[in-house]
């Protein structure tokens, strides 16, 4: 028997405080080298975006102490960091397309739809005491997540931009519903991989030594690939497709324990991916862009123009960047959003771009280390889920960019310009920051 | 589930690793590639991007870089564009550059090596990199009374300062203006560039020193004149000048022009021949000395060589192992024979100074933004075709043949004038090219010219050298020597 002891837990709250500071501080002085080369600086503004950080930071300090005060305390911190060298980039193209004689105002609505995102998390945890209350709507999340995924597809309502019908317009805004989907599959994922692991972990035939699952519980399996297939073929976006489809297999994986349904699963991604591009044009031209980019009858078709125009922003930037504000980053099209990826490794170079994943891979890290500390099935699998969503998202993207994989139409998390992507993104942060907080309470203290 | 998970965190770490690979190879291993893709207008960006040195003639800049609000910070500007196009060339964001523009590109963007402490000194000061300012050696009066002269006939002009070799004029007609290849926009370029192709006359062609090379004609009697004077013979040796030679092992006949005689009696003097422009006599002149004779002479006038000033200029060229009638035609200035007319500048200037031929350049000097000189060229001597004496003995001959010859359309009052005029067969049935080769005053050359004037030009009925190029050697000559009484 344990005896219950009086343990002093180490919440870490300090220790995020500092590493807030630190992140305000990027932010701040990437803003100040954006407005000092757009010969733009004004120290009293500046002052005025440092204190409206400073503050933002504290609320953010304040209501995790109040509400969630065992929470991971590094991930804020993280995220904030990146969303404030995002802001500033966002602002830099500002400036580069003002130059151009275009009137944008990016860096604004994104800071606003920035402290949305923000209140949305604190909302989380102040509204949500305990994450077990989302297991209860596993069924109305998964219809919610279809109903988001195909709402682009809906006429009159879904439209088309830059070659991907992943958007509504509401009331004249546009919006990616799948941001929105794919938190909702995770949650619908975790709620029925916790309850039906069991029968999905049997064995069933024996092929080259390994156990395959049995054909009758390939059901889930197959749906969710004929809906990431659906995705692909009719709103041209393979990068929706293989996040939904990427998560289902891990969190399958989690939930299983059985590589077989990791391999099942890419062998029929595999198999999909390649029968619609040879059955689709469109979709081949897609894999054509990315495996011939540098051709130059690819090029100047225009298929890789931007891909092929990314590289060259990138490979101008070297090893330590251009400098912000010293680049071409406006080259590129979608240089603020689709390839914000691109202006920051020219201007901020190779070591900037390192540093940014290097954020990235702390932010699932902790999502994972929050799956691992977290007691029940479902918290481990949406936690994994949540992470493993923010890590897959951030590698279609930047591997479309760095032409690792063809190039889709997702958003870089925390960075890109667009709302539904910073909203659904600081959504995950306020779940992780529940479930860690639920994770590391010391259970002496729940009665 | 906690194995699982830990498995996929370290997934989740090889994705990254993927992408950290990725940006690695593009950022590091490819990029030298990708920078220098042709594409890639980033380094063009860069580079256009950066302020460019002005190309100065007199003091002037006639080519300079003005500050504009658009993608590219600066747009090149000219001051009489049309009239130093041969010179300064192009400098377009679709077409690359031409001329000084691609030649002094490095010094006039300022990457030049010699540049190097220059720019050390901008990066302590903070200065942006500017490029260095190009002076040419053109004389502007010169260079405009050349182009007046020349007008809208196709030829070109050529005058160089016969002790220095420094080039004063460089014209090509039909010109173009740089102007309309500069612009910023690449589809109103692309087409100016189209309109100017289209142009059956080729404005884009410098004639002066590398459009088609022309035959020189009877100006090539000068190299036939040095070689004699140097194998012995001198202005009052006798040479056989029938009114009609025959060509041996051929049935065909030298002529003289329009099958006029030279003399009664079938002798003539060098003098006399040169003055008269007499063919049979010099094509019998050139096969009595030889053609190895004539060949090494005309070598030495600068023939074949591969000049670059830093213009590269196409040699100009001579029959390959003529036979005897061939040797006949060749010395007259015809068959094969090849020049430019900065080549037939270089034979006057280097009769004009005393024998000795002074490598021609265009560009004088070159300063840094803040106007210290950083290169200066030095006349150089090229090579000695000939003594001092025999120069001397065939300039008397020259200003015969402006007194009493071929050439009293280039007469200057109060001013000896030197030359030789050439009016070449071209052998498609189209008028002769026309020429005038010369320099002046006779006694002290300060400008040397060759004059070419493709078909006659727009000139009414028989069209010769003296009639159609002396007036214009004429006017350059004036203008040389007014330029340097003033100076």
């Amino acid at each position: 028997m344990a005896t219950v002891t009086d343990v002093q837990v180490r919440t870490g709250r300090r220790g995020e405080l500092a590493l807030l500071g630190l992140a305000v501080a990027v932010a701040v002085l990437a803003r100040g080298l954006v407005d000092y080369h757009a010969d733009f600086l004004e120290l009293d503004e500046l002052a005025i975006y440092a204190a409206g950080w400073t503050v933002v930071a504290l609320v953010i300090h304040l209501a995790i102490r109040r509400w969630a005060p065992f929470a991971d305390p590094v991930l804020v911190p993280a995220v904030l960091a990146l969303n404030g060298i995002g802001l500033a980039m966002i602002r830099r193209m500002d400036f580069a397309y003002a130059d151009r004689g275009r009137d944008t105002n990016f860096g604004e609505i994104q800071t606003l739809w920035t402290l949305l995102g923000i209140g949305l998390a604190l909302l989380v945890i102040l509204l949500l005491r305990d994450y077990r209350l989302l297991r209860r709507f596993t069924y109305t999340a998964g219809l919610l997540g279809l109903v988001g995924l195909l709402l682009p597809l809906v006429p009159g309502l879904g439209s088309q931009i830059n070659g991907a019908r992943i958007w509504i317009s509401v009331f004249g805004k546009s919006l990616q519903p799948g941001e929105f989907a794919k938190i909702a599959f995770v949650v619908f994922f975790a709620g029925y991989l916790v309850s039906n692991r069991d029968t999905l972990a049997l064995a069933g035939p024996k092929i080259l030594g390994m156990r395959f699952p049995r054909p009758r519980d390939m059901g889930p399996l197959a749906l969710v690939w004929a809906a990431a297939m659906l995705v692909q073929i009719y709103e041209r976006d393979l990068g929706t497709s293989l996040l939904l489809f990427g998560i289902f297999v891990a969190m399958l994986y989690v939930a299983t324990e059985r590589l077989s349904w990791v391999i099942v699963g890419l062998g029929m991604f595999a198999v999909g991916a390649v029968l619609a591009g040879t059955l689709f044009s469109h979709v081949g031209s897609r894999y054509t862009a990315w495996l011939h980019a540098l051709d130059a009858d690819v090029y100047s078709s225009g298929a890789s123009e931007q891909l092929v125009r990314g590289l060259f922003g990138m490979a101008s930037g070297g090893l330590f960047g251009t400098g912000l504000g010293e680049g071409r980053p406006d080259l590129v099209p979608y240089a603020e959003s689709d390839f914000i990826v691109a202006s920051l490794g020219e201007e901020l170079g190779l070591t900037g771009l390192m540093a940014i994943l290097t954020l990235y891979v702390i932010i699932v890290q902790r999502a994972m280390r929050t799956a691992i500390g977290v007691r029940h099935g479902f918290g481990k699998l949406l936690a994994a889920g949540l992470g493993f969503a923010i890590a897959l998202q951030v590698f279609i993207v930047v591997g479309g960019v760095t032409r690792v994989i063809p190039l889709t139409g997702l958003t870089t998390p925390f960075l890109a310009y667009g709302g539904s992507s910073m909203l659904a993104n600081w959504l995950i942060v306020g779940l992780l920051l529940r479930i860690s907080d639920q994770a590391r309470r010391p259970e002496v203290m729940t009665p | 589930m906690n194995e699982p998970v830990r498995r996929l965190s370290v997934i989740v770490l090889a994705m990254f690793l993927t992408l950290m690979i990725a940006a690695s190879y593009i950022q590091v291993i490819a990029a030298g590639d990708l920078n220098a893709d042709a594409r890639n207008v980033r380094t063009l960006y860069r580079e256009y991007g950066t302020f460019r040195g002005p190309i100065v003639v007199d003091g002037e800049s006639v080519v300079w870089s003005k500050p504009v609000d658009d993608p590219f910070n600066y747009q090149r500007t000219y001051a009489d564009g049309p009239l130093y196009a041969a010179a300064t060339g192009y400098y377009s964001i679709v077409f690359g550059r031409t001329a000084i523009e691609q030649t002094e590109n490095d010094l006039l963007s300022g990457t030049a090596d010699s540049l190097f402490w220059t720019r050390l000194g901008n990066l302590v000061s903070g200065e942006t990199q500017r490029g260095a300012s190009v002076e040419l050696t053109l004389d502007a009066e010169v260079q405009r009374a050349a182009a007046e002269a020349l007008g809208d006939d196709a030829g070109a002009v050529v005058a160089l300062d016969p002790s220095t070799g420094e080039v004063l004029a460089m014209v090509t007609s039909p010109t173009y203006d740089p102007a309309l290849l500069a612009g910023h926009n690449t589809a109103e370029v692309d087409q100016n560039y189209q309109d100017l192709l289209a142009q059956e006359d080729g404005p884009l062609v410098n004639r002066a020193i590398a459009g088609d090379t022309y035959p020189p004609g009877s100006t090539f009697k000068l190299i036939v004149s040095a070689a004699a004077l140097e194998a012995g013979y001198d202005a009052d040796s006798e040479l056989y000048a029938p009114d009609e030679l025959d060509l041996p092992l051929t049935t065909t006949t030298i002529e003289n022009y329009g099958g006029e005689s030279c003399s009664a009696n079938e002798r003539q003097t060098l003098e006399d021949s040169l003055a008269m422009s007499c063919n049979t006599s010099f094509a019998n002149l050139g096969m009595q000395l030889g053609w190895g004779v004539v060949e090494r002479k005309a070598e030495e006038f600068g023939w074949g060589e591969q000049l670059s000033i830093p213009l590269a200029v196409t040699p100009s060229r001579l029959p390959d192992d003529p036979d005897e009638a061939q040797t006949a035609m060749a010395s007259i200035g015809q068959y094969d024979d090849r020049a430019t007319p900065l080549q037939m500048a270089m034979v006057a200037a280097g009769i004009a100074n005393d024998g000795v031929l002074m490598r021609p350049y265009l560009v004088d000097n070159v300063r840094d933004a803040d106007l210290r000189v950083i290169e200066e060229y030095e006349p150089e001597e090229m090579s000695q075709p000939m003594t001092r004496s025999d120069a001397n003995e065939l300039t008397d001959m020259m200003v015969a043949v402006v007194q009493e010859g071929t050439g009293t359309a280039a007469q200057i009052s109060g001013i000896d004038v030197a030359g030789k005029t050439g009016t070449a067969e071209t052998g498609t049935g189209d008028r002769p090219h026309t020429w005038f080769v010369g320099f002046a005053p006779a006694d002290n050359p300060v400008v040397a010219v060759a004059v070419l004037v493709e078909n006659g030009g727009s000139t009414e009925g028989e069209v010769t050298g003296g009639r159609v190029a002396a007036p214009i050697a004429r006017a350059v000559i004036e203008a040389a020597i007014a330029a340097q009484g003033g100076s």
